[in-house]
């Protein structure tokens, strides 16, 4: 399938594994997620690039998608937060865009064939050569796109949510926690620094008696892009954590104590990408609209029942969200609590995380 | 968690008769909420006056009453039913403040019923405005600063603190009644008065001025359990300062980033805990500051709405139907969603188009009326568009407002002040001309700061007159995004004029004009074409419309249900059947004289078409209506009701043949273009829509039948009608060709008051000519239902109006059976509507309107099409006409379907009119062919006099059972006068006059008080109006003229809520009715009980 577009943002070629966002709002954060490394996003909804981007709201140092792919892109920019557009933006970080195309008919292709590999090209015309291209190009199964995105040495990270937009207040810090970035959304670090965290980032690639040396009262495991299969020496240093530090792992970080625990990952047709999934805490029997990004999934059958218990599920089409260790202080979400972009139901997680150490440490 | 088990029996309040602020959406709502509680299992009564709609269908809810939305009426049902508990939240501003009323009176309490959906404390929580404050201030929510006033004086201190310009809104009304912006203590004097008089509480809110802020709104639901979700977003075009109703509104919003969406959504949901709507649906509206982003609460519903159904047609949720499942306990995810089928309930939609919604006003009906647009809402209808962009759905949407407009501009219909743009030539003459034009630039610049029906272009002209997007921006408010996207309209549009003749250019641009949206009449304007060959041009080009779905999910799950957008874009999804269909166009937007009726009979189309195996396609424009409930057809488009889309889904579709008759006056209008494009029209031929229509043709028809019609002629010009009113002699009634609603439409006395309405008549007439009738003086008017299926005709019934004719039959109150007309006449009536309807060939419905002057009938006028009556014949004699016509025009006889003969019920039903007088103050209100009413009511008991009584009680036009009258009548009505004051004397009022009436009434021994004139001193009949001293006012006008001393009493009658009747034949029933409750007590008695028939199963 091939579309004839205008391009915006840069010029060029661009590769990609093709996945769709529902998302109305956030297309900042959403291309400024580490976790989209490898990928092109499509927006199903038409007019992006309103709103503009603006330093505040960006949820890493630079842009990660592979192209982004839209209906419309907007002539001007409308917000008092904005401080460039959103082709510029694109410009500066050498991303390729394009618009113009029927974006739904190429969302409905993905849902029905599943996420597929794509190019978007300024240079070739030939949508057959464009084809093929795409069909050689690398795809992201069994790639560790995790040590693209990591950061390279340790850092604190002292920032907490704004105090506009009526975030909540920040808890006391009382905890030292170290964040295994596999490809961190800066919300997460606010967040946890909100819920009374002091936090140190460390690469992925960080060792578990590294991660020990530091003395943390818990262990945070990030998001991240690609493959969960293939971050063998994350799992690795999960597993030997795991009873040794309190842990909470949020979408990769969530497929890491599941591998570590001896789950499977397979991955989904085409993902979860918005901001609209409803999801459900299985103790409280209530719903959180959540906001998602992800392709793979943990197995709910491939983990060992006397070990896990399972306390969230997604309700469209009950794949796991959540689970929790029977013994250990360990649990962990499919999903994105620190909801940038995406609704602000979940960030009670935060403070079942910080209950969670505090009781360990009581 | 499961659903209720201890309450079985729900009563439903549905919101009464359409007026400005409360419409068809309260009946889709009501039939969503009848059917769900079905569904599960629930016993429904429902209670609701209007008759014209959906929902008092007898096959809906188990029991069903027509009466009016009163305590006491309520409490009769109540004690008849004991239902287990009522549910408030579907009938509008109306049911919520009838509930109100109800538990504040203990009827609630008395007999056990528990109020679901929305509780009393919550309800008052968010309608009082003090309430409303302190709970927003509890939960750190920042709003506008205000405070309350309970006099003239309190606001006025108020005001000066908060400072000028300032906002009053009245606590407890409808659609904003008694709301405006005043910029000084003056306007603030009057708004405080009329605020505090139409509030329930007597309590205004004074409130600093957010004009010119960004606003927007919020659908939200809550369940049993806390689980929330937003169903849309909604973002408006016009900023702060104009109601929600009356502005051009966009889902989802546009210009939030997700950070202040979030804090939106959050904040919305503390409102829903805060407030304690424990289920359903409601609406939070925010403003922002687009300086600073600083956001403010301005209110809540707690209830579905207008924008509740806006929100459900522009995403495919259906918030009643799942209000009112999560009102009997269940929860967001125990609730499928229908359009997915395996995903729930309780999640966000998403959607991947731009949705606009667009108000439709009435104001040339109303003389002297102000137009601009306030706080208070003043539309009358609306219709929504679907685009992939919102210039695609802007320009669907312009085109879909019945205003003749094809889109934003460029259309021939251009208007700039006083100079009409018809030509290509004339536009561009304009658009090089006004750049260098000072004077006029300005003026357009001002103008597009005022807010009012044509303002959206009005910022057109201004980018045409060379002003840019910051400019107009810092003129308006209207945010620079939504500038920049009528910009590149007017952009696009200067490179199509720009094209004309050049072949090669125009289909480079094609494509991308279709894509924003524009028609192709506008095309053929730009080239200076003809639709037709424009449209040529693209099929050859292969350039057609694609239909998409709405889903709820853009697309990320397989959708079940047929709900259609039309783009231009590459893939289609409609993927039509092979299967027998028809399509049925529907009515469009709402207005005064095309409203709910049409709707109604568009619906009954579609269910029996159904139910005899056709596919069904629907077609219409207006998201209130039941009919664009994806739900009602197997195939709904939600598109324009113009030539060009119509013909496109037709071409698509392919079905046997598309019905017209149903939908009033806007498919009836595309009747001719369809046929000419090969278009197969069931049911009565054009030819015959054309016989009844054409004048000459018309007086053949009538003298070949032997039915005398007024003397008359045509006239095109005003010569030509000074011409034959000379020949037939005043007072003469003028009238356009081809509208609805007597548009324009006036009696003239003398050469002067011609003159003037010549020129309207013209101008609403388009290329067709005027009507000039002899005006009938003192006759009755008659109206008739007929159906016919070519060969059989059974007239559904004879109805007599009890105003004279001269007054619109949708503005008269009409009576079932006739009562002073003898039988003879009506029989004579009847024999010949069916020989017209012979003539004709009519398959379907036709409405006759007939007047008797001294014994003799008169044809006034034939309309072979559903009248705006049949919902209300349908429910007096029980028998769904327009279901049966739909299967008349697809073959079936009325044989067939055992309808042929006559029904003459053994009871009496009132329809008495509903008009829209107190949103616009200062406007006479009296009667004239030119329709006025919004809505209607029907009142139906064993006699006239009750029947009428319930009739008025539900009109919210209350007869005072005693008190003081005040009566004062024309001259002519003097001889006739005495009488009926007498008799009101014997009923026990009290009768004050001013001189001239007051002494016909001495000479006749009849006891008056007299008072005096305005003009006379004081205290004079004003000051008695204002000091509410009368309860009931017949005043009968001399002449139209809002200045005239009379106007001003009837208008003040409005403003304090005083009844005011305007004709004797009202007065006289009037009496009727007050004698009839005098003897008797009322009863109430439901629609199944009337006709002897059960409501199908759940």
């Amino acid at each position: 399938m091939w579309f004839e577009g205008v391009g915006f943002g840069a010029e060029g070629e661009a590769f990609g594994e093709v996945v769709f966002n529902t998302g109305l709002t956030g297309y900042q954060e959403i291309l400024t997620d580490p976790s989209y490394k490898g990928q092109m996003v499509v927006m199903t909804y038409p007019h992006i690039g309103n709103y503009g981007i603006n330093a505040a709201d960006a949820e890493s140092s630079r842009p990660w998608v592979e192209g982004f792919i839209i209906k419309e892109l907007s002539p001007i920019v409308s917000n008092y937060r904005s401080e460039m557009t959103l082709d510029a933006f694109l410009k500066r970080s050498n991303i390729a865009g394009i618009q113009g195309i029927d974006t739904r008919k190429l969302v409905k292709h993905l849902r029905t064939v599943g996420a597929k590999k794509g190019v978007i090209s300024t240079r070739e015309a030939d949508p057959k050569k464009l084809v093929s291209m795409a069909k050689r190009s690398p795809s992201i199964v069994g790639v560790d796109l995790v040590k693209g995105v990591t950061c390279q040495r340790s850092y604190d990270f002292n920032e907490s949510v704004p105090s506009e937009f009526g975030w909540g207040d920040s808890r006391k810090k009382q905890y030292s926690l170290v964040a295994v970035d596999s490809g961190i959304k800066w919300n997460i670090l606010r967040k946890l620094n909100q819920h009374g965290f002091n936090v140190k980032v460390v690469p992925a690639h960080t060792t578990a008696q590294e991660i020990l040396a530091c003395k943390p009262d818990g262990l945070f495991l990030s998001n991240g892009p690609g493959d969960p299969a293939a971050v063998k020496y994350l799992v690795e240093t999960v597993r030997k954590l795991i009873g040794k530090l309190p842990m909470f792992g949020i979408c990769l970080g969530h497929q890491m104590i599941g591998q570590a625990l001896g789950g499977k990952t397979s991955k989904l047709k085409f993902g979860h990408h918005g901001n609209n999934h409803p999801v459900m805490d299985l103790e409280t029997r209530k719903i959180e609209i959540t906001s998602q990004n992800h392709n793979f999934v943990v197995d709910i059958d491939s983990l060992p029942k006397d070990e896990v218990e399972m306390t969230h599920i997604n309700l469209n089409d009950k794949t796991l969200e959540g689970f929790r260790h029977r013994k250990h202080p360990v649990f962990c979400v499919q999903y994105h609590p620190e909801n940038a972009p995406g609704p602000h139901d979940s960030d009670y997680l935060f403070t079942r995380f910080y209950e969670l150490i505090h009781k360990q440490a009581g | 968690m499961p659903k209720r088990t201890d309450i079985k029996k729900i009563l439903i309040i549905g919101s009464g008769p359409i007026i400005i602020g409360q419409a068809c959406e309260f009946d889709y709502s009501g039939v969503q909420a009848v059917k769900a509680l079905k569904e599960e299992g629930y016993k429904v009564v429902l209670i609701n006056s209007n008759p014209a709609t959906i929902m008092t269908d007898p096959e809906f809810a188990d029991a069903t009453y027509i009466e009016p939305l009163t305590v006491e009426f309520l409490e009769k049902v109540i004690a008849k039913e004991r239902p287990d508990a009522v549910l408030p939240t579907m009938g509008g501003q109306t049911g919520l403040n009838l509930a109100v009323e109800a538990c504040e009176k203990g009827v609630f309490q008395k007999y056990g019923v528990e109020m679901i959906g929305a509780k009393y404390e919550a309800i008052k929580k968010a309608e009082n405005r003090d309430e409303f404050k302190r709970a927003m201030q509890k939960i750190g929510l920042d709003l506008p600063k205000s405070d309350f006033a309970y006099t003239v004086e309190e606001a006025e201190k108020v005001a000066e603190k908060i400072g000028y310009p300032v906002i009053v809104r009245a606590s407890f009304t409808l659609g904003g009644s008694g709301s405006g912006i005043c910029s000084n203590a003056d306007e603030l004097r009057t708004t405080v008065r009329m605020g505090l008089d139409y509030s329930m509480v007597r309590e205004v809110l004074i409130e600093e001025s957010i004009l010119g802020w960004k606003e927007f709104e919020l659908e939200v639901m809550r369940d049993i359990k806390d689980n929330f979700v937003v169903i849309c977003s909604i973002e408006n075009l016009d900023p702060m300062g104009v109601h929600t109703g009356d502005s051009i509104t966009v889902a989802p919003a546009q210009t939030l980033t997700d950070r202040e969406y979030q804090r939106m959504r959050d904040a919305a949901r503390k409102v829903m805990s805060e407030i304690g709507i424990e289920t359903g649906g409601s609406n939070v509206q925010f403003a922002v500051d687009p300086r600073t982003g600083r956001m403010v609460i301005i209110e809540m519903n707690p209830r579905v709405s207008r924008s509740s159904a806006l929100a459900s047609k522009a995403t495919g949720f259906p918030i009643a139907k799942f209000a009112a499942k999560l009102a009997v306990g269940l929860t967001l995810d125990e609730i499928p969603n229908d359009i997915t089928k395996y995903t729930p309930a309780s999640f966000e939609p998403s959607i991947d188009y731009c949705v606009v919604k667009i108000p439709r006003f009435a104001f040339e009906k109303f003389e002297g009326v102000d137009n601009r647009l306030t706080t208070q809402m003043k539309s009358v209808g609306e219709v929504m568009a679907i685009g992939r962009t919102f210039k695609e759905a802007l320009q669907k949407g312009l085109r879909s407002l019945e205003t003749k407009r094809f889109g934003f501009g460029a259309d021939g219909k251009d208007k700039v002040f006083d100079l009409a743009l018809k030509t290509r030539e004339e536009y561009l003459g304009f658009m090089k001309s006004v750049p260098n034009d000072k004077a006029l630039r300005e003026k357009i610049f001002a103008c597009a700061k005022v807010p009012r029906e044509d303002r959206i272009f009005y910022l057109k002209y201004a980018f045409l007159a060379g002003y840019t997007i910051e400019e107009i921006y810092a003129q308006t408010g209207v945010d620079p995004w939504f500038l920049a996207q009528l910009k590149q309209i007017v952009d696009l549009e200067k490179e199509l004029l720009d094209a004309r003749g050049h072949k090669k250019v125009q289909e480079a641009l094609l494509r991308r004009a279709k894509e924003y949206g524009f028609s192709d009449r506008q095309l053929g304007f730009c080239w200076g074409m003809k639709e037709a060959p424009v449209r040529a041009m693209r099929k050859k080009m292969g350039i057609r419309p694609v239909y998409k779905l709405v889903d709820t999910c853009a697309a990320e799950f397989k959708a079940y249900t047929p709900y259609f957008y039309s783009t231009y874009e590459a893939e289609d999804e409609s993927n039509p059947s092979k299967k027998k269909k028809v399509m049925i166009l529907g009515g469009g937007p709402n207005r005064i004289g095309q409203g709910i009726e049409f709707d109604y009979c568009c619906v009954h189309a579609v269910l029996a078409l159904r139910k005899m195996g056709y596919e069904t396609i629907m077609v219409n424009s207006n998201p209130e209506t039941v009919s664009t409930d994806y739900d009602t057809s197997d195939k709904l488009f939600f598109e324009p009701l113009t030539l060009e889309d119509v013909l496109n889904i037709y071409e698509n579709e392919k079905p046997v043949g598309v019905i017209l008759q149903l939908g009033g006056q806007t498919p009836l209008n595309l009747a001719k273009a369809l046929k000419a494009n090969g278009v197969k029209i069931l049911g009565t031929s054009v030819e015959a829509i054309d016989r009844a229509e054409d004048r000459d043709q018309f007086k053949k028809l009538l003298h070949k039948i032997r039915l005398s019609q007024p003397a008359n002629g045509i006239a095109s010009s005003l010569e030509e009608a000074c011409e034959v009113a000379k020949r037939i002699g005043y007072p003469i009634v003028v009238r356009p060709s081809y509208v609805l609603g007597g548009r324009a439409m006036e009696i003239a006395y003398d050469q002067t008051s011609l003159k003037k309405f010549m020129k309207q008549a013209v101008e609403a007439s388009g290329e067709h000519p005027v009507l000039i009738d002899k005006f009938l003086e003192d006759a009755t008017e008659i109206d008739v239902d007929l159906i016919s299926d070519g060969k059989t005709s059974v007239v559904g019934s004879v109805m007599e109006h009890i105003e004279e004719a001269g007054i619109h039959s949708g503005d008269s109150a009409s009576v079932i059976p006739p009562f002073s007309i003898p039988r003879e006449t009506v029989e004579e009536i009847v024999a010949k509507t069916k020989q017209i309807a012979r003539e004709l060939g009519v398959v379907g419905l036709m409405n006759v309107q007939y007047a008797i002057q001294k014994g003799q009938v008169f044809c006034l006028e034939v309309n072979p099409r559903a009248s705006r009556t049949v919902p209300f014949v349908s429910k007096t004699i029980g028998v769904p006409l327009a279901k049966l016509a739909a299967q008349l025009m697809v073959g079936k006889t009325l044989k067939d379907l055992k309808f042929t003969e006559e029904i003459v019920p053994n009871h009496v039903a009132v329809k008495e009119s509903v008009f829209p007088f107190v949103k616009f103050p200062g406007v006479d209100i009296i009667l004239s062919p030119e329709m006025k009413s919004t809505g209607e009511v029907m009142g139906i008991d064993k006699d006239f006099g009750k029947a009428f009584y319930k009739s008025q009680e539900a009109a919210m036009s209350r007869l005072p059972r005693k008190g003081t009258v005040f009566i004062s009548v024309k001259d002519s009505d003097k001889p006739k006068i005495a009488e009926i004051a007498r008799q009101f004397h014997r009923s026990g009022f009290k009768i004050v006059s001013t001189r001239g009436t007051a002494q016909v009434l001495k000479d006749h021994r009849v006891p008056v008080q007299e008072i005096l004139k305005i003009t006379e001193g004081s205290p004079n009949i004003a000051d008695w109006v204002r000091n509410k001293k009368m309860d009931l006012i017949v005043n009968t006008p001399s002449g139209k003229g809002p200045m005239l001393d009379e106007g001003k009493i009837r208008s003040l009658a409005v403003s304090f809520n005083i009844p005011c009747i305007t004709t004797l034949s009202a007065a006289r029933a009037a009496l009727r009715g007050l004698q009839a409750v005098r003897d008797d007590e009322l009863d109430v008695k439901s629609i199944h009980d009337y006709h002897g028939v059960k409501a199908a199963k759940g």
